[in-house]
């Protein structure tokens, strides 16, 4: 067996759109997906902004089953059966001891952790659901998409904040080339809009408050960004070891080509300020896929729309990769997806490659001046993409690197 | 309430929480065999019919409750 080890199968729910080809055309017309948020409750809090799911779970899982799960549990179950219908696999068959899912989530179940408490302040324990537990355990989303696709070779969830996405996309790949499966599913998931995580981020003042631009008020790299925007949804991706894929003929969108993940050991939430982390991931994947820096001609950045982050992770791309490489954020129109957010962008950067153009980033009227580097904004950039970096940051010092080749 | 009521009750709960179809429940009917009522899902069915009609079923009483008829018989004798 080969480590060759390549994408097969995509699926998405997010702010943009139901699935990846809705998600797609709206990132390559430049839109946000970020709106006001009219309930009730985000009227007293200081951020009053999201990028929304465009398409609620439930109007397409089952009522009965998703009753029994978290709304992270369903979007990462909706973008999982696109992905696996995308892959071809239903058809073909696969063996299940054979198939594995790695995917994580940054907060895990807190809406139902906070809906059942006010359940039990209100009524007493008797009244608390007894799907409390499998609704808000952070592996609940990995094991319900292993549930629906009756998977036996392991399933696992990572969590790392916002890199949990890309990490469960790396450690998928260790899993393949482990030799435990021949097919992993792999992704992150995440949706928590609501008062107390809202409230809690608010707290760290790592938020745009923008509240009456909410289309305006993601704009990584630009001079007047003064935050992150929380976003929702899931992105799942298929990844099979080359020979399985070709032998059932199967539509590859690229490879995965290699992984680097290091850990600050610095501080529980900001970077290193010379994003030093970061350098050794980017490193560590470029070892990894066997390539030098000039080989990556596009990078699809974390890049949060935070005044310290975006900045650092220039210099960080500065010092791994060069000047050279082609910059996208995508987060100006998704909003942070948080666990979900290597994965979604993870699949942007497979799109890039796979068609050839990188969705701009928007909002970048005035880029601030340390940035340096060729940032692709207003319309799309057509152009061949041999080879492309995926960049992710969490919160503990977590950082995360994947690079993706053309097939 | 009448047997009758309490049956079209307990439906309805059935319905609401296991997605069970209301023409699938009658006396004869076992919860877990015939109308596919998981464990956690069970525990539901009991928490919303002591709501609903006003008795208590303490736990050591569910698994007594193998039917339909079972239920509605219980919850009868506990609203008189």
């Amino acid at each position: 067996m080969t480590d060759d080890i390549v994408v097969t199968g995509l699926g998405a729910t997010t702010p943009l759109g139901g699935d990846v080809a809705s998600t797609w055309a709206a990132m390559l017309a430049g839109r946000s997906g970020v709106s006001v948020l009219t309930q009730d409750w985000a009227a007293q809090l200081p951020v009053r902004i999201a990028g929304q799911l465009a398409v609620q779970p439930t109007e397409v899982i089952d009522r009965v089953q998703a009753r029994r799960m978290d709304i992270s549990e369903q979007v990462a179950v909706v973008a999982a059966r696109e992905a696996w219908a995308d892959s071809g696999l239903a058809e073909a068959g696969i063996e299940l001891e054979r198939l594995g899912v790695v995917l994580g989530t940054g907060i895990g179940g807190a809406n139902t952790l906070l809906a059942q408490d006010d359940i039990l302040e209100a009524s007493g324990p008797r009244r608390v659901s007894p799907h409390t537990i499998p609704m808000l355990m952070p592996n609940g989303p990995a094991a319900w998409v292993g549930l629906e696709l009756h998977a036996r070779a392991g399933v696992h969830s990572p969590a790392s904040a916002c890199a949990t996405g890309a990490e469960s996309i790396a450690w998928a790949l260790w899993m393949l080339r482990a030799g435990r499966a021949d097919v992993v599913v792999a992704g992150g998931t995440e949706s928590v809009i609501h008062p107390l995580p809202l409230a809690g981020f608010a707290a760290m003042r790592a938020m745009s408050t923008r509240n009456d631009e909410p289309e305006k008020a993601s704009r990584p790299f630009d001079k007047a960004r003064d935050g992150f925007v929380l976003g929702e949804g899931a992105g799942v991706i298929v990844l099979e070891r080359a020979e399985h894929a070709r032998a059932r003929g199967a539509r590859i969108y690229a490879r995965l080509a290699g992984a680097g993940m290091t850990s600050d050991g610095y501080d529980i939430v900001q970077p290193q300020p010379q994003g030093e982390g970061a350098v050794r991931a980017i490193a560590e994947a470029l070892r990894d896929s066997g390539l030098a820096p000039s080989d990556i001609v596009h990078v699809n950045a974390h890049a949060t729309s935070t005044p310290v982050g975006d900045i650092a992770e220039i210099v960080s791309l500065r010092r791994a990769i060069g000047g050279h490489p082609v910059i996208t954020a995508t987060k100006s129109m998704t909003g942070h997806l948080l666990g979900a957010a290597g994965a979604v962008e993870s699949i942007v950067t497979i799109l890039a490659v796979h068609h050839g153009v990188i969705p701009p980033t928007i909002n970048l009227d005035d880029p601030d001046d340390a940035v340096d580097l060729d940032v692709v904004t207003n319309k799309p950039r057509y152009m061949e993409i041999p080879a492309a970096l995926n960049n992710s940051f969490g919160f503990g010092g977590h950082n995360a690197a994947l690079i993706f080749t053309r097939a | 309430m009448t047997r009758d009521e309490i049956t079209a009750g307990l439906a309805e709960i059935l319905e609401e929480v296991a997605g069970v179809s209301p023409d699938d429940v009658a006396d004869d009917k076992s919860f877990t065999e015939d109308l596919d009522v998981d464990s956690l899902s069970m525990v539901e069915v009991v928490v919303a019919a002591e709501e609903k009609f006003d008795v208590k079923i303490p736990d050591e009483e569910v698994q007594n409750l193998r039917t339909v008829g079972d239920a509605v018989d219980y919850i009868a004798k506990a609203q008189s």
